[in-house]
C-alpha cells in the first residue's frame, strides 16, 4: 500500500467537541422539563387500544374520486365520530399518497368494538322509503308472488331470495344508486326490505343528538334537524306515508347498503325538526346520532386492517421489548470489553451516550410531531445498536491496522480516523436510505420501524463524530493505552505485530 | 480472544490468507444450490403467508387454563365458515385463526371466547384483516425493494465504482433469494414484520459488502501502475484485510438480533419481534457470507474483463513465473487480448 505519509494533524480540539456535546445533552434534558415531555408516548401496542386501517374503496373508473380533498374531508368526519366517543388521545391520519391511501384510526383503551363499528360505517347515508319489509330469511314463493305496489316482479324474486343470516349479504356494499329500488337488510340481520329510491341525504342532516325522554319514563330518542333543502324533502316524505299502511309508513336510515334503522312516520314533519323514538339503550341512540350527523362521507371504504390489543398484552410487548433492548445492548457492551479490552470502554461510553440522546430524542419527537413509540420501533432502535457499534469496529479495527503499518497510536488514531470516517459515511448513508425507502413505502407499522432505524443510524454519526473520535484521541494521549498495555486493546499481542512506542 | 487478534494481524499483512477469488467457483457452487433449493421449495412448497396476506381474523385468550379443544369448540359452535387454526402460544396463551370474517361474526367469535374462558371481550386481542389488505402490503413491499435496489445501486456507483454498485447488488439479490428460500423450505410464517426484516437486510448486506469494497478500492487505486499483484489479488488481499472486521461487525450486529429473537421467541411466543428478528436473524447470516463470497469475487470477475487489469494480470503472471495463484483471467483472454495492450507494459519495472 502506498500511503505518503502526510503532516498528522493534531486531531482537532477534542476537548471542544466533548463539551458541546455535554451543552447539548443538557440542553436536551433541559428541553424535556420545560416542555413537560417527561415520557415517551407509546403506541397502542405496547398500552392496549384499537387500531382501524381504512383503504378507500374505489369503483372501476371511479379512480379520481380519491383526492386530497375527499381523503382530508374524510379523516375530519372519521375524527369527529371517534372523539365522540370521548377517549383522550385518540388519533386519526392519513396516510399514502395518491390513489393509495388509508386511514388510520387508533383509540386507546377498551373500547374496541364500538370503534370498530363506528368509523366503519362509512357511505353515504340516505332515507328511503319502506315497500316491503319481513324476517331475514328467504321467503317461500307464493309469498314472491304478490309483489307490494311499485315493485317489479325481478326485485320481488331478489328480496324473496334475500337471505339475511348469510354474513356475505350483510357486508354492505355501498354500491346502491339513490334512484334505484334496492334490496337490503338491516344490519342484525332479522329484517330484510325493499327500498323507495332515496329521497333525504345525509348531507341534508344539520344537526343530530341523543336524548333522554324524562317525561315518558326514561326512553332513549334521537332528535333530527334538517337545513333547507332536506326540511323540504323530508317533509313531502314523512306527509306522503305516514297515511299508508304498515309497512311503507316507515322510512328506512340506510348506510353504506345496510338498513341502520327504519323508524315508523307517525306524523307529517314539515319543521324540519325530527325525533325518532324507539326501544334504544343509552349507546344506541348516541351511535345511530353519530352516524346520522357525520354519516355522510365522500368515500366509500374497506377496513383494511383492524387491530385490538389489550392492554396485558400491551404490557407484556413493552417489557419484552425493554428486555430484549438491554439484553442486546449488554452482550454488545460485554463483546466488546472482552474483545477490545480497554478501548471497549469506549464503545459503552459511546452506546450510552446514543442511547441518551435516542431517549431524549424520543421524548422531545413525542412533544413537537406526536411521535409514539410502537413494538416494532422499538425493534428498529435495537437493531440500530448492532449498527452504532460497527461504526465503532469500522474505527477501531482501522486503528489497529495504521498500527500494524508501524504507526504509533497517536498517529495511527488520526490516519485511521481519515479512512474509517468515509467508510462510516457510506455504510450509514444506505443505511439511511434503506429507513427513508422503508419508511414512505411501508404501510402502519413498518414506518415506525423505518423512523426509529433512520434516527439512530443519525444519532450514530453524530456520536461517533463528536465523541468516539474525540474521545479516542483524548485516550491515545493516556500512558495506559498508548504504552501498549495488555488490557487496552493495543498490545503487541492483541495486534499481532510490534507497535511503535510513542517517540 | 487474543488468539483471534493476532489472526488479524497476519491476515492483515498476508501471512495467512483464505483464497476467496480464486475459489470462486466453489463458493458460486454453493450458492447455486441454495439458490436452487431455495427456487424448488418456493415453487413446490411456496411461503407460509400469515393471515395478514391472505384475509382473516386472528384472536388471541390470554388464560393459563385454556386449551385448544375448548377455544376449537368454542368458536366452531359459532358457526364461522373456513378452515380454523388452533393454537397455543407461550404457556398461557391461546390463539385461534379463522378465514375472513365480517364485523357480525367477528364479534360472535369474540363473545364465544369471552364466555367459554370467563374473560371479558376487551382483553381478547384481535386482529382483523381485510381479503384486500394482504395485495396492498405485497405491492408496496416490491415497489420498496425495486425502489431501494435503484437507488442504492446508483448511490454505490457514484461512491465507488459502476462495477461494485453491479456486484454489491449481485450480492443482496442473492441474500434475498436465500432467505426467502429457507422461509419457504422451513415453512416459518411469512407476515408484514417479516417483510420489515427482509427489507432491513437489504440494508445490512450491503453494509458490510461497502466496508469490504472500500478496502478494495484503497488496496487497488494505484493497481494499475504496479505490476506486483493483480486485481483479483489485491481484492481477496482486501477481504483477508477486513476478514475480522466483518466477523466483528456481523457478530455484534447479530447480538441484538439474537436477543430479540430470544426474548420474542421466548417469552412472548409469536408476533412482531419474532417475525423481524428471525428474518433478520436468517438474513444477517446470508449477508455476511455473501459480503465475503459473492460480491467480492463478482467484483473481481467484472474488472478482470478490462483491458487494463488483463495487461496487469499478464504483467504479474510474467513477474512471478507464471505460478499466480488467485488470477482469474483465463489464458484465452490473455492470449487472445494481449497484444492490443502491449503499450501498457510500459509499467512493468
Amino acid at each position: 500500500m502506498s500511503t505518503t505519509n502526510k503532516p498528522i494533524k493534531s486531531g482537532g480540539r477534542p476537548g471542544r467537541s466533548l463539551a458541546i456535546l455535554t451543552l447539548v445533552l443538557i440542553a436536551m434534558t433541559s428541553l424535556v422539563f420545560i416542555q413537560g415531555a417527561t415520557s415517551i408516548r407509546l403506541g397502542l401496542d405496547l398500552r392496549g387500544g384499537t387500531s382501524v386501517t381504512l383503504q378507500p374503496r374505489i369503483a372501476p373508473g371511479e379512480e379520481g374520486k380519491i383526492t386530497s380533498e375527499s381523503i382530508d374531508q374524510a379523516v375530519s368526519i372519521i375524527r369527529q365520530r371517534v372523539n365522540s366517543l370521548g377517549v383522550a388521545e385518540s388519533e386519526v391520519a392519513a396516510q399514502g399518497s395518491g390513489t393509495n391511501r388509508q386511514i388510520v384510526i387508533s383509540v386507546p383503551g377498551d373500547t374496541g368494538r364500538r370503534v370498530v363499528e363506528l368509523v366503519g360505517q362509512t357511505a353515504e347515508l340516505r332515507f328511503r322509503q319502506v315497500l316491503a319489509s319481513a324476517s331475514g330469511i328467504p321467503t317461500t314463493a307464493d309469498a314472491a308472488a304478490t309483489p307490494a305496489v311499485g315493485v317489479s316482479a325481478d326485485v320481488n324474486i331478489k328480496f324473496a331470495a334475500l337471505d339475511c343470516t348469510k354474513a356475505e349479504n350483510r357486508q354492505g356494499t355501498g354500491t346502491d344508486l339513490p334512484t334505484d329500488v334496492i334490496v337490503v337488510c338491516d344490519r342484525a340481520g332479522a329484517t330484510k326490505y325493499i327500498l323507495a329510491p332515496a329521497e333525504v341525504l345525509g348531507r341534508q342532516i344539520s344537526k343530530a343528538s341523543a336524548g333522554l325522554d324524562t317525561q315518558g319514563g326514561s326512553a332513549w330518542y334521537v332528535s333530527l334537524t334538517f337545513n333547507d333543502e332536506g326540511t323540504s324533502a323530508f317533509g313531502a316524505l314523512t306527509n306522503r306515508v305516514t297515511s299508508l299502511p304498515e309497512p311503507t309508513n316507515q322510512v328506512a336510515i340506510v348506510l353504506d347498503g345496510l338498513v341502520v334503522s327504519s323508524p315508523r312516520i307517525t306524523e307529517a314533519i314539515p319543521s324540519g325538526n325530527a325525533q325518532i323514538t324507539g326501544s334504544f339503550t343509552q349507546l344506541e341512540a348516541q351511535d345511530l346520532a353519530n352516524v346520522l350527523k357525520y354519516g355522510a362521507l365522500p368515500l366509500a371504504f374497506d377496513r383494511g386492517e383492524v387491530q385490538q390489543v389489550s392492554p396485558t398484552l400491551g404490557a407484556d410487548q413493552l417489557n419484552a421489548g425493554l428486555l430484549a433492548g438491554a439484553l442486546g445492548l449488554g452482550l454488545v457492551m460485554i463483546y466488546s470489553l472482552l474483545y477490545y479490552r480497554g478501548l471497549g470502554l469506549v464503545t459503552v461510553g459511546s452506546l450510552s451516550v446514543a442511547g441518551g440522546l435516542i431517549y431524549l430524542l424520543f421524548l422531545l419527537l413525542g412533544k413537537w410531531i406526536g411521535f409514539t413509540l410502537t413494538l416494532a420501533g422499538i425493534a428498529g432502535a435495537i437493531v440500530a445498536i448492532g449498527v452504532t457499534a460497527d461504526s465503532f469496529i469500522i474505527y477501531f479495527e482501522r486503528i489497529r491496522d495504521e498500527m500494524r503499518e508501524g504507526r504509533s497510536l497517536r498517529t495511527a488514531v488520526e490516519t485511521g480516523w481519515t479512512r474509517a470516517r468515509r467508510t462510516i459515511l457510506v455504510a450509514d448513508f444506505v443505511s439511511l436510505i434503506a429507513a427513508t425507502l422503508l419508511y414512505f413505502f411501508a404501510v402502519g407499522g413498518v414506518r415506525g420501524f423505518a423512523f426509529t432505524l433512520g434516527l439512530t443510524t443519525l444519532i450514530d454519526l453524530v456520536v461517533v463524530f463528536v465523541f468516539t473520535k474525540p474521545l479516542v484521541t483524548v485516550l491515545s494521549r493516556v500512558a495506559f493505552f498508548n504504552s501498549g498495555h495488555p488490557l487496552s486493546g493495543f498490545s503487541s499481542k492483541s495486534l499481532g505485530t510490534i507497535v511503535a512506542k510513542e517517540a | 480472544m487474543s488468539k483471534m487478534s493476532g489472526l488479524g494481524g497476519r491476515l492483515y499483512r498476508g501471512e495467512t490468507a483464505v483464497d476467496f477469488i480464486g475459489k470462486r467457483r466453489r463458493w458460486y457452487s454453493v450458492s447455486a444450490l441454495f439458490i436452487l433449493a431455495s427456487i424448488a421449495a418456493l415453487s413446490l412448497q411456496g411461503l407460509h403467508l400469515g393471515i395478514e396476506f391472505k384475509g382473516g381474523s386472528s384472536f388471541t385468550v390470554n388464560k393459563a387454563t385454556a386449551t385448544i379443544e375448548q377455544a376449537r369448540n368454542a368458536v366452531e359452535a359459532t358457526g364461522v365458515p373456513g378452515e380454523l387454526i388452533v393454537q397455543k402460544i407461550g404457556n398461557d396463551k391461546v390463539r385461534v385463526q379463522t378465514g375472513a370474517l365480517d364485523t357480525v361474526q367477528n364479534n360472535a367469535v369474540q363473545d364465544a371466547l369471552a364466555a367459554k374462558f370467563a374473560v371479558s371481550v376487551e382483553s381478547i386481542d384481535t386482529q382483523i384483516i381485510g381479503p384486500s389488505w394482504g395485495k396492498e402490503i405485497t405491492r408496496k413491499a416490491i415497489y420498496g425493494l425495486i425502489g431501494f435496489l435503484i437507488v442504492v445501486m446508483l448511490y454505490l456507483a457514484m461512491a465507488f465504482e459502476p462495477k461494485m454498485a453491479i456486484a454489491a447488488i449481485a450480492a443482496v439479490v442473492h441474500d434475498v433469494f436465500i432467505t426467502v428460500g429457507i422461509y419457504a423450505l422451513v415453512g416459518f410464517d411469512v407476515t408484514p414484520a417479516t417483510i420489515i426484516g427482509f427489507l432491513t437486510i437489504l440494508g445490512y448486506s450491503l453494509y458490510d459488502t461497502v466496508v469490504v469494497f472500500d478496502k478494495v478500492r484503497e488496496n487497488t487505486r494505484t493497481i494499475t501502475s504496479t505490476s506486483t499483484k493483480t486485481y483479483s489479488q489485491a481484492v481477496n488481499h482486501a477481504v483477508n484485510q477486513t476478514l475480522v472486521r466483518s466477523a466483528n461487525t456481523s457478530l455484534i450486529a447479530l447480538l441484538p438480533v439474537g436477543s430479540i429473537l430470544f426474548v420474542g421467541a421466548g417469552l412472548l411466543g409469536a408476533g412482531t419481534l419474532k417475525d423481524l428478528s428471525l428474518a433478520l436473524f436468517i438474513g444477517l447470516a446470508v449477508g455476511t457470507y455473501s459480503s465475503i463470497f459473492i460480491a467480492p469475487p463478482v467484483l473481481a470477475q467484472l474488472r478482470e474483463k478490462e483491458p487494463a487489469m488483463q495487461a496487469l494480470a499478464k504483467r504479474v503472471q510474467a513477474r512471478s513465473g507464471g505460478s499466480v495463484a488467485a488470477t482469474v483471467v483465463s489464458t484465452d483472454a490473455i492470449n487472445g487480448r494481449g497484444p492490443r495492450n502491449q503499450p501498457k507494459r510500459k509499467g512493468r519495472k
